[in-house]
Protein backbone atom coordinates (compact mmCIF):
# COMPACT_ATOMS: atom_id res chain seq x y z
CA UNK A 1 0.00 0.00 0.00
CA UNK A 2 2.17 2.86 -1.11
CA UNK A 3 0.93 5.97 -1.37
CA UNK A 4 2.40 9.36 -2.09
CA UNK A 5 3.28 11.50 0.55
CA UNK A 6 2.05 14.54 -0.91
CA UNK A 7 -1.36 12.34 -0.91
CA UNK A 8 -1.60 11.82 2.45
CA UNK A 9 -0.90 15.84 3.36
CA UNK A 10 -3.96 16.81 0.83
CA UNK A 11 -6.32 14.28 2.13
CA UNK A 12 -5.45 15.41 5.89
CA UNK A 13 -6.08 18.76 4.99
CA UNK A 14 -9.12 18.52 3.50
CA UNK A 15 -9.93 16.39 6.38
CA UNK A 16 -8.93 18.86 8.70
CA UNK A 17 -11.10 21.79 6.68
CA UNK A 18 -14.21 19.74 6.71
CA UNK A 19 -13.51 18.73 10.92
CA UNK A 20 -13.78 22.72 10.91
CA UNK A 21 -16.48 23.43 9.13
CA UNK A 22 -18.73 20.84 11.36
CA UNK A 23 -17.35 22.51 14.60
CA UNK A 24 -17.56 26.22 13.50
CA UNK A 25 -21.60 26.98 14.40
CA UNK A 26 -21.49 25.61 17.59
CA UNK A 27 -18.26 26.92 19.05
CA UNK A 28 -18.67 30.56 17.66
CA UNK A 29 -21.98 30.36 19.80
CA UNK A 30 -19.80 28.89 22.82
CA UNK A 31 -17.73 32.05 22.02
CA UNK A 32 -20.20 34.68 21.60
CA UNK A 33 -22.06 33.01 25.08
CA UNK A 34 -18.94 34.08 27.00
CA UNK A 35 -18.25 37.37 25.49
CA UNK A 36 -19.48 40.60 27.91
CA UNK A 37 -21.77 43.63 26.48
CA UNK A 38 -18.94 45.99 26.32
CA UNK A 39 -15.83 45.27 24.20
CA UNK A 40 -13.23 45.05 26.53
CA UNK A 41 -13.16 41.60 25.00
CA UNK A 42 -13.07 39.94 28.76
CA UNK A 43 -14.92 36.91 29.52
CA UNK A 44 -17.85 36.19 31.28
CA UNK A 45 -20.56 33.87 32.61
CA UNK A 46 -23.25 36.71 32.86
CA UNK A 47 -25.04 35.84 29.55
CA UNK A 48 -25.97 32.64 31.51
CA UNK A 49 -26.94 34.18 34.00
CA UNK A 50 -29.16 36.23 32.65
CA UNK A 51 -30.38 33.23 29.64
CA UNK A 52 -31.13 31.02 32.76
CA UNK A 53 -33.09 33.33 34.61
CA UNK A 54 -35.37 34.83 32.00
CA UNK A 55 -35.85 32.20 29.75
CA UNK A 56 -36.68 29.88 32.26
CA UNK A 57 -34.02 27.35 31.13
CA UNK A 58 -34.20 25.61 34.56
CA UNK A 59 -37.73 24.58 34.45
CA UNK A 60 -37.12 23.61 30.48
CA UNK A 61 -34.36 21.28 31.18
CA UNK A 62 -35.89 19.26 33.75
CA UNK A 63 -39.10 19.24 31.56
CA UNK A 64 -37.01 17.39 29.28
CA UNK A 65 -35.35 15.09 31.22
CA UNK A 66 -38.29 14.32 32.55
CA UNK A 67 -40.10 13.73 28.87
CA UNK A 68 -37.22 12.11 27.70
CA UNK A 69 -36.81 9.51 30.03
CA UNK A 70 -40.24 8.43 29.97
CA UNK A 71 -40.62 7.96 26.55
CA UNK A 72 -36.68 6.02 26.57
CA UNK A 73 -37.78 4.07 28.76
CA UNK A 74 -41.45 2.92 27.19
CA UNK A 75 -40.15 2.31 24.02
CA UNK A 76 -37.28 -0.06 25.65
CA UNK A 77 -39.35 -1.91 27.56
CA UNK A 78 -42.30 -2.56 24.54
CA UNK A 79 -39.18 -2.75 22.30
CA UNK A 80 -37.36 -5.99 23.72
CA UNK A 81 -40.86 -7.50 24.38
CA UNK A 82 -41.78 -6.89 20.65
CA UNK A 83 -38.56 -7.12 19.04
CA UNK A 84 -38.10 -11.06 21.32
CA UNK A 85 -41.24 -12.06 19.83
CA UNK A 86 -41.14 -11.04 16.30
CA UNK A 87 -37.42 -12.84 16.32
CA UNK A 88 -38.21 -15.90 18.29
CA UNK A 89 -42.21 -16.71 17.97
CA UNK A 90 -44.91 -17.79 15.57
CA UNK A 91 -46.84 -13.97 15.47
CA UNK A 92 -49.80 -14.12 13.57
CA UNK A 93 -49.56 -10.83 11.23
CA UNK A 94 -46.10 -10.19 11.84
CA UNK A 95 -45.22 -9.50 8.26
CA UNK A 96 -48.36 -6.75 7.75
CA UNK A 97 -46.68 -5.48 11.36
CA UNK A 98 -43.24 -4.94 10.14
CA UNK A 99 -44.51 -3.54 6.90
CA UNK A 100 -46.53 -1.02 8.71
CA UNK A 101 -43.32 -0.28 11.00
CA UNK A 102 -41.23 0.51 7.98
CA UNK A 103 -43.19 2.96 6.82
CA UNK A 104 -43.48 4.62 10.23
CA UNK A 105 -39.79 4.83 9.91
CA UNK A 106 -39.91 6.81 6.91
CA UNK A 107 -42.77 8.56 7.35
CA UNK A 108 -43.25 12.48 7.52
CA UNK A 109 -44.90 13.08 11.07
CA UNK A 110 -46.37 16.49 9.88
CA UNK A 111 -49.10 13.84 8.67
CA UNK A 112 -49.85 12.86 12.21
CA UNK A 113 -49.54 16.20 13.86
CA UNK A 114 -52.93 17.30 12.98
CA UNK A 115 -55.13 14.35 14.46
CA UNK A 116 -52.73 14.20 17.01
CA UNK A 117 -53.80 17.12 18.06
CA UNK A 118 -57.16 16.29 17.93
CA UNK A 119 -57.31 13.36 19.73
CA UNK A 120 -55.16 14.85 22.89
CA UNK A 121 -57.61 17.82 23.42
CA UNK A 122 -60.67 15.32 23.01
CA UNK A 123 -58.54 13.59 25.99
CA UNK A 124 -58.14 17.00 27.54
CA UNK A 125 -54.33 16.13 27.52
CA UNK A 126 -53.01 19.61 25.85
CA UNK A 127 -49.98 21.23 27.51
CA UNK A 128 -49.21 18.29 29.79
CA UNK A 129 -46.31 16.16 29.78
CA UNK A 130 -48.36 12.91 28.73
CA UNK A 131 -49.57 15.14 25.43
CA UNK A 132 -45.30 15.07 24.75
CA UNK A 133 -44.69 11.65 26.38
CA UNK A 134 -47.43 9.17 24.72
CA UNK A 135 -46.94 10.08 21.00
CA UNK A 136 -43.34 10.26 20.90
CA UNK A 137 -43.29 6.31 21.87
CA UNK A 138 -45.40 5.44 19.65
CA UNK A 139 -43.29 7.89 16.76
CA UNK A 140 -40.09 5.88 18.42
CA UNK A 141 -41.69 1.98 18.48
CA UNK A 142 -40.54 1.26 15.11
CA UNK A 143 -37.13 2.08 14.86
CA UNK A 144 -36.94 0.53 18.81
CA UNK A 145 -38.45 -2.48 17.48
CA UNK A 146 -36.45 -3.09 14.57
CA UNK A 147 -33.77 -2.85 16.32
CA UNK A 148 -34.00 -5.27 19.22
CA UNK A 149 -35.82 -7.52 16.65
CA UNK A 150 -32.10 -7.50 14.44
CA UNK A 151 -30.16 -8.24 18.43
CA UNK A 152 -32.80 -11.35 19.04
CA UNK A 153 -32.67 -12.50 15.82
CA UNK A 154 -28.46 -12.40 15.72
CA UNK A 155 -28.19 -14.76 19.86
CA UNK A 156 -27.65 -18.48 18.41
CA UNK A 157 -30.22 -20.65 18.63
CA UNK A 158 -28.35 -23.21 20.36
CA UNK A 159 -28.65 -20.51 23.82
CA UNK A 160 -32.58 -20.72 23.68
CA UNK A 161 -32.78 -24.51 22.56
CA UNK A 162 -30.63 -25.29 25.87
CA UNK A 163 -32.54 -22.92 27.63
CA UNK A 164 -35.54 -24.77 26.49
CA UNK A 165 -34.26 -28.40 27.02
CA UNK A 166 -34.09 -27.26 30.90
CA UNK A 167 -37.48 -26.51 31.09
CA UNK A 168 -37.28 -22.53 30.96
CA UNK A 169 -40.78 -21.01 29.65
CA UNK A 170 -40.45 -18.73 27.12
CA UNK A 171 -40.89 -15.28 29.86
CA UNK A 172 -37.93 -17.36 31.58
CA UNK A 173 -35.99 -17.27 28.57
CA UNK A 174 -36.43 -13.64 27.57
CA UNK A 175 -35.91 -12.39 31.15
CA UNK A 176 -32.82 -14.96 31.98
CA UNK A 177 -31.41 -15.76 29.18
CA UNK A 178 -31.57 -12.57 26.59
CA UNK A 179 -31.87 -9.37 28.48
CA UNK A 180 -28.72 -10.08 30.59
CA UNK A 181 -26.85 -10.00 27.23
CA UNK A 182 -28.29 -7.41 25.30
CA UNK A 183 -27.18 -4.97 27.22
CA UNK A 184 -24.52 -3.25 24.43
CA UNK A 185 -27.60 -3.24 22.35
CA UNK A 186 -30.21 -1.67 24.90
CA UNK A 187 -27.64 0.80 25.59
CA UNK A 188 -26.83 2.18 22.01
CA UNK A 189 -30.61 1.60 21.30
CA UNK A 190 -31.84 4.00 24.16
CA UNK A 191 -28.97 6.52 23.19
CA UNK A 192 -30.19 7.31 19.77
CA UNK A 193 -33.64 7.28 21.63
CA UNK A 194 -32.48 9.96 24.13
CA UNK A 195 -30.59 12.18 20.95
CA UNK A 196 -34.13 11.98 18.77
CA UNK A 197 -36.35 12.94 22.00
CA UNK A 198 -34.56 15.20 23.38
CA UNK A 199 -34.26 17.47 20.32
CA UNK A 200 -37.90 16.64 19.56
CA UNK A 201 -39.27 20.30 18.49
CA UNK A 202 -42.67 20.06 16.08
CA UNK A 203 -44.62 17.87 18.86
CA UNK A 204 -43.61 20.18 21.44
CA UNK A 205 -44.61 23.19 19.40
CA UNK A 206 -48.06 21.57 18.75
CA UNK A 207 -48.69 19.59 21.82
CA UNK A 208 -47.68 22.14 24.43
CA UNK A 209 -48.16 25.70 23.58
CA UNK A 210 -49.42 27.46 26.32
CA UNK A 211 -48.10 26.07 29.30
CA UNK A 212 -44.28 27.18 30.11
CA UNK A 213 -43.96 24.52 33.14
CA UNK A 214 -44.15 21.63 30.80
CA UNK A 215 -42.15 23.30 27.31
CA UNK A 216 -39.02 21.42 26.76
CA UNK A 217 -35.40 23.10 26.16
CA UNK A 218 -35.99 23.43 22.20
CA UNK A 219 -39.14 24.69 22.26
CA UNK A 220 -37.74 27.21 25.22
CA UNK A 221 -35.11 28.67 23.48
CA UNK A 222 -36.98 28.94 20.41
CA UNK A 223 -39.39 31.20 21.71
CA UNK A 224 -36.21 32.95 23.82
CA UNK A 225 -34.84 33.02 21.03
CA UNK A 226 -37.71 34.65 18.94
CA UNK A 227 -38.53 37.31 21.19
CA UNK A 228 -35.09 38.13 22.19
CA UNK A 229 -34.14 38.56 18.37
CA UNK A 230 -33.33 42.07 18.53
CA UNK A 231 -32.02 41.95 22.03
CA UNK A 232 -28.79 40.93 22.49
CA UNK A 233 -27.24 38.17 20.67
CA UNK A 234 -24.74 36.72 22.94
CA UNK A 235 -27.25 36.20 26.05
CA UNK A 236 -29.16 33.68 23.00
CA UNK A 237 -26.47 32.27 22.07
CA UNK A 238 -25.58 31.24 26.03
CA UNK A 239 -28.99 30.17 26.23
CA UNK A 240 -28.41 28.06 23.03
CA UNK A 241 -25.43 26.52 24.65
CA UNK A 242 -27.17 25.85 27.84
CA UNK A 243 -29.52 23.86 25.82
CA UNK A 244 -27.07 22.03 23.70
CA UNK A 245 -25.29 21.28 26.84
CA UNK A 246 -26.44 17.64 27.86
CA UNK A 247 -26.46 16.60 24.39
CA UNK A 248 -22.84 17.30 24.01
CA UNK A 249 -22.03 15.87 27.28
CA UNK A 250 -23.52 12.65 26.74
CA UNK A 251 -22.16 12.65 23.58
CA UNK A 252 -18.27 12.99 25.09
CA UNK A 253 -18.75 10.13 26.56
CA UNK A 254 -21.24 7.71 23.88
CA UNK A 255 -19.93 9.29 21.12
CA UNK A 256 -17.83 5.88 19.98
CA UNK A 257 -21.27 3.98 20.54
CA UNK A 258 -23.41 6.37 18.96
CA UNK A 259 -21.72 6.73 16.05
CA UNK A 260 -21.30 3.25 15.20
CA UNK A 261 -24.78 2.33 16.25
CA UNK A 262 -25.98 4.76 13.83
CA UNK A 263 -23.22 4.38 10.83
CA UNK A 264 -23.83 0.27 11.76
CA UNK A 265 -27.18 -0.26 12.45
CA UNK A 266 -28.79 2.02 9.84
CA UNK A 267 -27.49 -0.34 6.63
CA UNK A 268 -29.05 -3.03 8.83
CA UNK B 1 -24.54 -30.85 24.47
CA UNK B 2 -23.84 -32.46 20.89
CA UNK B 3 -26.69 -34.95 21.43
CA UNK B 4 -29.27 -31.87 22.20
CA UNK B 5 -27.57 -29.71 19.45
CA UNK B 6 -28.15 -32.24 16.69
CA UNK B 7 -31.60 -32.67 17.71
CA UNK B 8 -32.83 -29.00 17.93
CA UNK B 9 -31.10 -29.13 13.89
CA UNK B 10 -33.98 -31.33 13.02
CA UNK B 11 -36.97 -29.51 14.50
CA UNK B 12 -35.91 -26.41 13.35
CA UNK B 13 -35.17 -27.55 9.54
CA UNK B 14 -39.23 -28.93 9.50
CA UNK B 15 -40.26 -26.12 10.78
CA UNK B 16 -39.01 -23.89 8.12
CA UNK B 17 -41.18 -26.45 6.12
CA UNK B 18 -44.09 -25.88 8.17
CA UNK B 19 -43.66 -22.22 7.79
CA UNK B 20 -43.88 -22.78 4.45
CA UNK B 21 -47.15 -24.64 4.14
CA UNK B 22 -50.49 -23.50 6.10
CA UNK B 23 -48.94 -22.23 9.27
CA UNK B 24 -49.01 -22.84 13.17
CA UNK B 25 -48.76 -19.71 14.82
CA UNK B 26 -48.52 -18.82 18.37
CA UNK B 27 -51.32 -16.95 19.17
CA UNK B 28 -49.90 -16.17 22.82
CA UNK B 29 -47.04 -14.27 21.42
CA UNK B 30 -49.60 -11.70 20.77
CA UNK B 31 -48.90 -10.70 24.28
CA UNK B 32 -45.67 -9.81 23.80
CA UNK B 33 -46.15 -7.42 21.03
CA UNK B 34 -49.29 -5.89 22.38
CA UNK B 35 -47.71 -3.12 23.99
CA UNK B 36 -45.52 -1.90 21.26
CA UNK B 37 -47.81 -2.43 18.65
CA UNK B 38 -50.94 -0.22 21.05
CA UNK B 39 -48.64 2.84 20.74
CA UNK B 40 -47.57 2.63 17.10
CA UNK B 41 -51.41 2.53 16.44
CA UNK B 42 -53.26 4.47 18.50
CA UNK B 43 -50.28 7.37 18.09
CA UNK B 44 -49.37 6.64 14.71
CA UNK B 45 -51.81 4.57 12.63
CA UNK B 46 -54.90 6.36 13.53
CA UNK B 47 -53.83 9.80 12.83
CA UNK B 48 -52.66 8.38 9.50
CA UNK B 49 -55.74 7.46 8.44
CA UNK B 50 -57.32 10.48 10.44
CA UNK B 51 -55.64 12.78 7.88
CA UNK B 52 -56.30 10.78 4.94
CA UNK B 53 -60.07 11.18 6.12
CA UNK B 54 -59.83 14.84 6.48
CA UNK B 55 -58.22 16.03 3.52
CA UNK B 56 -61.40 15.33 1.91
CA UNK B 57 -63.29 17.79 4.08
CA UNK B 58 -63.77 21.67 4.33
CA UNK B 59 -63.63 21.96 8.19
CA UNK B 60 -62.51 24.47 10.09
CA UNK B 61 -61.94 22.47 13.49
CA UNK B 62 -64.77 24.03 14.93
CA UNK B 63 -68.03 24.37 12.67
CA UNK B 64 -69.09 21.02 11.26
CA UNK B 65 -67.30 19.47 8.32
CA UNK B 66 -68.38 19.85 4.45
CA UNK B 67 -67.00 17.05 2.50
CA UNK B 68 -65.57 18.39 -0.68
CA UNK B 69 -64.27 15.33 -2.39
CA UNK B 70 -60.90 15.39 -4.01
CA UNK B 71 -60.73 19.51 -4.01
CA UNK B 72 -58.33 19.87 -1.62
CA UNK B 73 -55.98 17.46 -3.29
CA UNK B 74 -56.87 19.68 -6.77
CA UNK B 75 -55.79 23.34 -4.97
CA UNK B 76 -52.70 21.23 -3.76
CA UNK B 77 -51.26 21.19 -7.45
CA UNK B 78 -52.89 24.05 -8.59
CA UNK B 79 -52.26 26.60 -6.30
CA UNK B 80 -49.28 28.63 -7.02
CA UNK B 81 -48.03 28.92 -3.08
CA UNK B 82 -48.09 25.22 -3.03
CA UNK B 83 -46.60 24.47 -6.07
CA UNK B 84 -43.73 26.65 -5.46
CA UNK B 85 -43.49 25.16 -2.15
CA UNK B 86 -42.80 21.56 -3.86
CA UNK B 87 -40.21 23.12 -5.98
CA UNK B 88 -38.67 24.57 -2.69
CA UNK B 89 -38.66 21.23 -1.52
CA UNK B 90 -36.89 19.89 -4.95
CA UNK B 91 -34.44 22.45 -4.22
CA UNK B 92 -33.62 21.26 -0.56
CA UNK B 93 -33.13 17.81 -2.01
CA UNK B 94 -30.29 18.70 -4.08
CA UNK B 95 -29.01 21.04 -1.01
CA UNK B 96 -29.48 18.22 1.54
CA UNK B 97 -29.27 14.91 -0.22
CA UNK B 98 -26.81 15.27 -3.40
CA UNK B 99 -24.52 17.43 -2.14
CA UNK B 100 -23.71 15.44 1.57
CA UNK B 101 -23.74 12.45 -0.50
CA UNK B 102 -21.12 13.57 -3.15
CA UNK B 103 -19.26 15.43 -0.50
CA UNK B 104 -19.11 12.41 1.92
CA UNK B 105 -18.27 10.02 -1.44
CA UNK B 106 -15.15 12.53 -2.40
CA UNK B 107 -14.14 12.31 1.24
CA UNK B 108 -14.52 8.85 2.13
CA UNK B 109 -13.25 8.05 -0.38
CA UNK B 110 -9.61 9.40 -0.27
CA UNK B 111 -9.54 8.55 3.38
CA UNK B 112 -10.13 4.63 2.42
CA UNK B 113 -6.46 5.19 0.55
CA UNK B 114 -4.14 6.04 3.71
CA UNK B 115 -4.08 5.56 6.97
CA UNK B 116 -5.97 8.33 8.85
CA UNK B 117 -4.22 10.08 11.94
CA UNK B 118 -6.45 10.81 14.62
CA UNK B 119 -9.65 9.46 13.12
CA UNK B 120 -11.41 8.92 16.23
CA UNK B 121 -10.67 12.93 16.54
CA UNK B 122 -12.38 13.80 13.31
CA UNK B 123 -15.34 11.09 13.46
CA UNK B 124 -16.48 12.50 16.49
CA UNK B 125 -15.97 16.27 15.38
CA UNK B 126 -17.28 15.41 12.06
CA UNK B 127 -20.49 13.94 13.54
CA UNK B 128 -21.49 16.99 15.57
CA UNK B 129 -23.70 18.68 13.31
CA UNK B 130 -26.05 15.55 13.77
CA UNK B 131 -26.91 15.59 17.53
CA UNK B 132 -27.54 19.56 18.02
CA UNK B 133 -30.97 20.39 18.55
CA UNK B 134 -32.31 21.81 15.21
CA UNK B 135 -32.89 24.88 17.17
CA UNK B 136 -29.41 25.36 18.49
CA UNK B 137 -28.39 25.20 14.80
CA UNK B 138 -30.69 27.81 13.43
CA UNK B 139 -29.64 30.25 16.23
CA UNK B 140 -26.09 29.48 15.22
CA UNK B 141 -26.03 29.69 11.80
CA UNK B 142 -28.52 33.05 12.01
CA UNK B 143 -25.13 34.61 13.73
CA UNK B 144 -23.17 33.28 11.12
CA UNK B 145 -25.42 34.70 8.59
CA UNK B 146 -26.45 37.90 10.08
CA UNK B 147 -25.39 41.09 8.10
CA UNK B 148 -22.80 41.78 10.45
CA UNK B 149 -21.68 38.06 11.18
CA UNK B 150 -18.79 36.10 10.53
CA UNK B 151 -19.41 35.06 7.38
CA UNK B 152 -20.20 38.47 5.98
CA UNK B 153 -16.82 39.68 8.22
CA UNK B 154 -14.83 37.44 6.06
CA UNK B 155 -15.93 38.70 2.96
CA UNK B 156 -15.04 41.81 3.67
CA UNK B 157 -11.54 41.05 4.88
CA UNK B 158 -11.03 39.30 1.80
CA UNK B 159 -12.06 42.56 -0.17
CA UNK B 160 -15.38 40.98 -1.18
CA UNK B 161 -17.21 43.19 0.97
CA UNK B 162 -19.60 43.90 -2.41
CA UNK B 163 -21.58 40.87 -1.94
CA UNK B 164 -22.08 40.90 1.36
CA UNK B 165 -26.26 40.74 3.05
CA UNK B 166 -28.19 39.36 5.62
CA UNK B 167 -28.10 36.10 3.97
CA UNK B 168 -31.20 34.43 5.51
CA UNK B 169 -33.11 37.81 5.15
CA UNK B 170 -32.67 38.29 0.98
CA UNK B 171 -35.04 36.90 -1.52
CA UNK B 172 -32.18 35.46 -3.31
CA UNK B 173 -30.18 33.75 -0.62
CA UNK B 174 -32.25 32.66 1.48
CA UNK B 175 -33.39 29.42 0.15
CA UNK B 176 -29.83 28.20 -0.88
CA UNK B 177 -28.61 29.65 2.48
CA UNK B 178 -30.81 27.34 4.53
CA UNK B 179 -29.72 24.44 2.10
CA UNK B 180 -26.05 25.47 2.82
CA UNK B 181 -27.28 24.71 6.55
CA UNK B 182 -28.78 21.36 5.48
CA UNK B 183 -25.98 20.42 3.75
CA UNK B 184 -23.44 21.24 6.49
CA UNK B 185 -25.89 18.90 9.37
CA UNK B 186 -25.54 15.74 7.06
CA UNK B 187 -22.70 15.90 5.08
CA UNK B 188 -20.45 14.63 8.22
CA UNK B 189 -23.05 11.91 8.68
CA UNK B 190 -22.40 10.67 5.46
CA UNK B 191 -19.41 10.98 5.24
CA UNK B 192 -19.32 8.38 8.03
CA UNK B 193 -21.41 6.07 6.84
CA UNK B 194 -19.28 5.68 3.75
CA UNK B 195 -16.00 5.19 5.64
CA UNK B 196 -17.91 1.84 8.03
CA UNK B 197 -18.54 0.53 4.85
CA UNK B 198 -15.47 0.96 3.63
CA UNK B 199 -13.81 -0.71 6.49
CA UNK B 200 -15.61 -4.03 5.44
CA UNK B 201 -14.10 -3.94 2.02
CA UNK B 202 -11.28 -6.53 1.74
CA UNK B 203 -8.17 -4.78 1.51
CA UNK B 204 -6.56 -6.96 -0.75
CA UNK B 205 -9.27 -5.98 -3.86
CA UNK B 206 -7.51 -2.93 -3.38
CA UNK B 207 -4.01 -4.57 -3.47
CA UNK B 208 -5.05 -6.50 -6.95
CA UNK B 209 -6.47 -3.29 -8.26
CA UNK B 210 -3.07 -1.54 -7.67
CA UNK B 211 -0.98 -4.24 -8.85
CA UNK B 212 -3.31 -4.21 -11.89
CA UNK B 213 -1.89 -0.54 -12.47
CA UNK B 214 -5.43 1.01 -11.37
CA UNK B 215 -5.32 4.72 -10.56
CA UNK B 216 -7.23 6.41 -7.75
CA UNK B 217 -10.07 6.81 -9.53
CA UNK B 218 -10.30 3.56 -11.00
CA UNK B 219 -9.90 2.43 -7.84
CA UNK B 220 -12.66 4.17 -6.31
CA UNK B 221 -15.01 3.50 -9.85
CA UNK B 222 -14.97 -0.04 -9.61
CA UNK B 223 -13.92 -1.40 -5.74
CA UNK B 224 -15.29 1.93 -3.81
CA UNK B 225 -18.50 2.53 -5.71
CA UNK B 226 -20.01 -0.50 -5.78
CA UNK B 227 -19.39 -1.83 -2.36
CA UNK B 228 -21.17 1.49 -1.18
CA UNK B 229 -24.13 0.41 -2.08
CA UNK B 230 -26.18 -0.11 1.05
CA UNK B 231 -24.72 2.98 2.72
CA UNK B 232 -25.12 5.24 -0.36
CA UNK B 233 -28.51 3.68 -0.01
CA UNK B 234 -29.27 4.57 3.84
CA UNK B 235 -27.69 7.82 3.52
CA UNK B 236 -29.96 8.87 0.13
CA UNK B 237 -32.92 7.77 2.70
CA UNK B 238 -31.93 9.39 5.56
CA UNK B 239 -31.31 12.71 4.41
CA UNK B 240 -34.04 12.50 1.82
CA UNK B 241 -36.64 12.42 4.47
CA UNK B 242 -34.89 14.66 6.30
CA UNK B 243 -35.12 17.17 3.65
CA UNK B 244 -39.12 16.82 2.83
CA UNK B 245 -39.67 17.23 6.50
CA UNK B 246 -37.09 19.92 7.09
CA UNK B 247 -39.95 21.82 9.29
CA UNK B 248 -37.59 22.72 12.15
CA UNK B 249 -35.21 24.23 10.85
CA UNK B 250 -36.82 26.14 8.46
CA UNK B 251 -39.38 27.65 11.35
CA UNK B 252 -36.66 28.64 13.42
CA UNK B 253 -34.79 30.74 10.95
CA UNK B 254 -36.87 32.34 8.59
CA UNK B 255 -40.50 31.12 9.24
CA UNK B 256 -40.62 30.34 5.26
CA UNK B 257 -39.42 34.14 4.44
CA UNK B 258 -38.80 36.76 3.48
CA UNK B 259 -42.52 36.46 1.49
CA UNK B 260 -42.74 32.79 0.72
CA UNK B 261 -38.85 32.46 -0.79
CA UNK B 262 -38.24 29.56 1.85
CA UNK B 263 -42.17 28.22 2.10
CA UNK B 264 -42.24 24.53 1.94
CA UNK B 265 -45.18 21.78 2.86
CA UNK B 266 -44.22 21.37 6.14
CA UNK B 267 -44.78 24.76 6.85
CA UNK B 268 -47.88 25.57 5.28
CA UNK B 269 -48.99 22.56 6.99
CA UNK B 270 -48.23 23.91 10.08
CA UNK B 271 -49.56 27.02 9.83
CA UNK B 272 -53.02 25.83 7.53
CA UNK B 273 -53.66 23.57 10.29
CA UNK B 274 -53.07 25.93 13.42
CA UNK B 275 -53.25 29.47 12.35
CA UNK B 276 -55.24 29.55 9.17
CA UNK B 277 -57.61 26.72 10.41
CA UNK B 278 -57.72 24.78 6.73
CA UNK B 279 -57.59 21.47 8.14
CA UNK B 280 -58.73 20.03 5.07
CA UNK B 281 -55.71 21.70 2.87
CA UNK B 282 -53.27 20.92 5.57
CA UNK B 283 -54.21 17.57 5.41
CA UNK B 284 -54.34 17.01 1.58
CA UNK B 285 -50.86 18.65 1.75
CA UNK B 286 -49.60 16.44 4.38
CA UNK B 287 -50.94 13.34 3.07
CA UNK B 288 -49.13 14.58 -0.44
CA UNK B 289 -45.72 15.11 1.45
CA UNK B 290 -46.03 11.41 2.98
CA UNK B 291 -47.25 9.72 -0.56
CA UNK B 292 -44.02 12.02 -2.52
CA UNK B 293 -41.89 10.50 0.78
CA UNK B 294 -42.74 7.07 0.35
CA UNK B 295 -42.66 7.26 -3.58
CA UNK B 296 -38.55 9.13 -3.84
CA UNK B 297 -37.67 6.85 -0.64
CA UNK B 298 -38.95 3.31 -3.18
CA UNK B 299 -37.22 4.42 -5.72
CA UNK B 300 -33.99 5.51 -4.24
CA UNK B 301 -34.39 1.48 -2.84
CA UNK B 302 -35.34 0.10 -6.12
CA UNK B 303 -32.20 1.73 -8.15
CA UNK B 304 -29.69 1.22 -5.28
CA UNK B 305 -31.05 -2.69 -4.60
CA UNK B 306 -28.07 -5.25 -3.99
CA UNK B 307 -28.15 -7.11 -7.70
CA UNK B 308 -28.41 -10.82 -7.15
CA UNK B 309 -25.56 -11.53 -9.39
CA UNK B 310 -23.09 -8.77 -8.52
CA UNK B 311 -22.22 -8.24 -12.14
CA UNK B 312 -19.70 -5.52 -13.40
CA UNK B 313 -21.89 -3.87 -15.23
CA UNK B 314 -24.25 -2.72 -12.25
CA UNK B 315 -21.05 -0.64 -10.72
CA UNK B 316 -22.17 2.69 -12.84
CA UNK B 317 -25.21 2.72 -11.31
CA UNK B 318 -24.52 4.06 -7.31
CA UNK B 319 -22.16 6.42 -9.09
CA UNK B 320 -24.95 7.94 -11.42
CA UNK B 321 -28.08 8.08 -8.53
CA UNK B 322 -26.62 11.05 -6.58
CA UNK B 323 -26.52 12.98 -9.84
CA UNK B 324 -30.11 11.96 -10.85
CA UNK B 325 -31.36 14.08 -7.94
CA UNK B 326 -29.09 17.00 -8.82
CA UNK B 327 -31.03 16.74 -12.61
CA UNK B 328 -34.69 16.38 -10.58
CA UNK B 329 -34.46 19.76 -8.83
Amino acid sequence: MKVARSEVVITHTLLLIATAIAVFPFLSIVISSLRGSDSSGSLTFANYAEAWTRGGFGSALASSALVTTAVVAVTVAVACLAGYAMAHMRVPGVKIMLGAMLLGLVLPYEVTVLPLYQMLADWNLIDTYLALILPQIGLSVPLGVFWMRAFFASVPKELLEAARMDGASRFIIFRSVLMPIAGPAIATLVTILFLFTWNEFLLALILVPQNEAVQTAPLALSFFSGAARASDPNITAAAAVLVALPIVSAYVVLQRRLISGITEGAVK
Amino acid sequence: MTVSRAEAKRPEASSKRRRQGSSRYSWSSLFYVAPALAFFIVFVIVPIVQSVRISFYRWDGITAATPVGFSNYVEVFTNPAMREALSHSLVLLFFYAALPVVIGLFLAGLMSRIRIYGLTWFRALLFLPQILSSVVVAVSWRDILAIDGPLNETLRAVGLGSITRAWLGDFGTALPAIGGIGTWVEYGLCMLLFLSGIASIDRSLYEAARLDGAGPIREFVSITLPSLRPQISIALILTITFALRNFDLIWNTTQGGPGTSTAVPSVYIYQDAFQNRLLGEASALAVVLTVLTLVIVGIVQLALRESPDRAPRSTPEPAQAPGKEERNS
